[in-house]
């Protein structure tokens, strides 16, 4: 109608655009990004480096201090495993969160709008960077065996069963679930990790008083304490009753909340 | 093509979107107009599915947005430049995003260089972008996978004039090659200039909607005359509105019943034209106005 709007468009019908038919997003790009998305910030990449520093440190410490006996594989292995085990969970917790402490989610959920595939997707990247890590940690601890054993000419002591490693794999993958878990129910990262280290330090001493107080905790315990039930592993060798107290601790510790928090996840407003 | 079908969000008792139906045509620029607070960016954020909707419908290019195979390839959205992980540099946003789409990595660099930002400015971390860098990052996200919509919510904002005006002939030349624009605006001034079709939205209602040309005729007549005095009392006793404003009178009534009503009081018109921009204004401030004073009510 008005023709002296410059900006106004006065011909659409030239316009039409040939209409293509995208492909849908593999799954497995959105693990690829998601991966990538765990080591392209300061956080994401410092946490990576603090991890394989303190497991050089780690290293270096039992070389220089522990006693001849006490240069085994076990002794390796824990003194990287024990800070892998603390931070891994951290890692768990910063990828589901940044999503929405740093309000990435905005672009992400726009690109694949269905939640759960990169829920998923970070599910995967946590197992993935939990099991890499973990590989790493047992590398470095079985180079240092070697080497440390060399250098003070004593034999080299090969203690860890291949039974006792899969339990502490399975911990520790029980530790980053937890904090995948606390990141998907609690969506902000301070909260979670201020969270998941009440849980990793806190909890254990409050339960370990009360059971050394009152006996009927000390009996209970293990069938309410998940933390305690986590911790046996380290130890190995479950009965089919440790097995069933961890299942029972973990579904309510573990599944109950992550289900809630998935549900959650799936309808909440992303702002 | 973008349609909205009756779409409302409630949280708890307040409404802040009242079954808001429109749509955005292809080869158009749609401009969704309307104050702080109207429901604009809800209405946004359900469109591509970040807020579920208490009912309603929309699509985009004839599917619900959450059934499109790739939606960057096919739909642009911005809804916060700020909302991006400050730890990251603007080119690392943009290379996720072209890895998600699976495009060619050289698109990187092509919208870098579309939005204007440096090789420098593009390894920053985004924490130290300013407002403007981080809007042009955004549309950068927003053209990268070539869409055929695009859906940006309040895209000026932090630009400098010279910003403005280069994000302006980006959207005529995108809606020109056949793409479907809605963006939304609080300033009438910035959308007017750009946009084809209006869509007015007031506390959650859309109170107008049109072809810009349209709304500009509804908006009235001006009209002038040596007697302003005379000519305002012949519009009202023809039963028309009349307002004295810069320097003549604007009245409901079209141009030839401007005429008529002169003609027949005898007063000698010095001036006769359909209101314009000014007229606009007006209708938004009117518009929103009735929608503040209910609010007050309620
Ligand atoms: N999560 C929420 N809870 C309650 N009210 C909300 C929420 N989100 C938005 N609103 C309200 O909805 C209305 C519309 O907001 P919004 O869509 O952001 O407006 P606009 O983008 O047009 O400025 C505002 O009154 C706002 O306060
Ligand atoms: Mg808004």
């Amino acid at each position: 109608m008005s023709t002296a709007t410059v900006m106004e468009n006065t011909d659409t019908a030239e316009s039409e655009r040939p209409r293509v038919e995208h492909a849908p997003i593999p799954f497995r790009t959105v693990v690829g990004v998601e991966l990538r998305k765990a080591f392209d910030t300061r956080s994401g990449f410092w946490l990576m480096v603090a991890m394989a520093a303190t497991g050089v440190i780690a290293t270096g410490a039992v070389l220089a201090f522990a006693n001849d006996s006490d240069l085994t594989y076990d002794n390796f292995g824990a003194a990287i495993g024990v800070p892998m085990t603390i931070l891994l969970p951290v890692v768990a917790i910063l990828a589901v969160t940044g999503e929405w402490s740093q309000r990435a989610g905005l672009t992400t959920f726009t690109l694949v709008p269905h939640r759960g595939r990169v829920i998923r997707a970070k599910l995967a990247v946590t197992v993935m960077i939990g099991l890499a890590s973990m590989v790493l940690a047992f590398g470095i601890g079985a180079i240092g065996n070697v080497v440390g054993s060399g250098l003070r000419g004593v034999d080299t002591v090969w203690d860890l069963s291949f039974t006792s490693i899969l339990y502490i794999v399975g911990a520790d993958l029980i530790g980053m679930m937890i904090g995948f878990m606390l990141g998907v129910l609690m969506r902000n990262s301070p909260g979670a990790i201020v969270t998941y280290f009440s849980y990793w330090f806190v909890i254990p001493t409050i339960s370990g008083l009360l059971a050394a107080n009152q006996d009927w905790f000390e009996k209970a315990q293990p069938w309410v304490d998940f933390n305690y039930n986590q911790g046996q592993m380290y130890d190995g060798g479950f009965d089919a009753t440790s097995w069933a107290q961890l299942a029972v601790t973990g579904t309510v510790w573990l599944l109950l909340p992550l289900a809630f928090g998935l549900w959650r996840v799936v309808r909440a407003e992303v702002k | 093509m973008i349609i909205v079908d009756s779409l409302s969000k409630k949280y708890g008792g307040f409404t802040a979107v009242d079954h808001v139906t429109f749509r955005a045509e292809p080869g158009r620029v749609t401009g969704f107009l309307g104050p702080n607070g109207a429901g604009k960016s809800t209405t946004m954020r359900i469109m591509v599915g970040l807020t579920p909707a208490t009912s309603g419908t929309s699509t985009v290019l004839g599917r619900r947005y959450a059934d499109l195979p790739n939606p960057g390839r096919e739909i642009g959205v911005l809804l916060d430049a700020s909302a991006q992980h400050a730890g990251r540099t603007g080119r690392e946003i943009l290379t996720l995003a072209q890895r998600t789409m699976r495009i060619p990595r050289d698109r990187v660099d092509e919208m870098l260089d579309l939005v204007s930002l440096s090789d420098e400015e593009s390894d920053r971390r985004v924490r130290d972008y300013s407002l403007g860098m981080r809007q042009r990052l955004g549309i950068a996200t927003a053209l990268i996978g070539d869409p055929e919509a695009l859906v940006l919510d309040e895209p000026a904002n932090g630009l400098d004039p010279a910003g403005i005006r280069w994000m302006r002939d980006l959207l005529r030349g995108f809606a020109n090659k056949g793409g479907t624009v809605l963006l939304s605006s609080h300033l009438l001034h910035e959308i007017e200039v750009i946009a084809d079709d209006l869509v007015v939205i007031g506390n959650g209602r859309i109170v107008a909607h049109g072809t810009k040309s349209d709304l500009l005729a509804a908006a009235g007549t001006f009209a002038s005359a040596a007697d302003l005095a005379a000519l305002a009392k012949a519009l009202v006793s023809a039963g028309h509105t009349a307002e004295e404003s810069l320097g003549g009178v604007r009245t409901d009534a079209d141009p030839a019943q401007v005429g008529r009503a002169a003609l027949a009081a005898g007063v000698p018109l010095t001036e006769l034209r359909p209101a314009d921009g000014a007229g606009l204004e007006e209708m938004f401030l009117e518009l929103t106005k009735d929608d503040a004073r209910e609010e007050v009510a309620a």
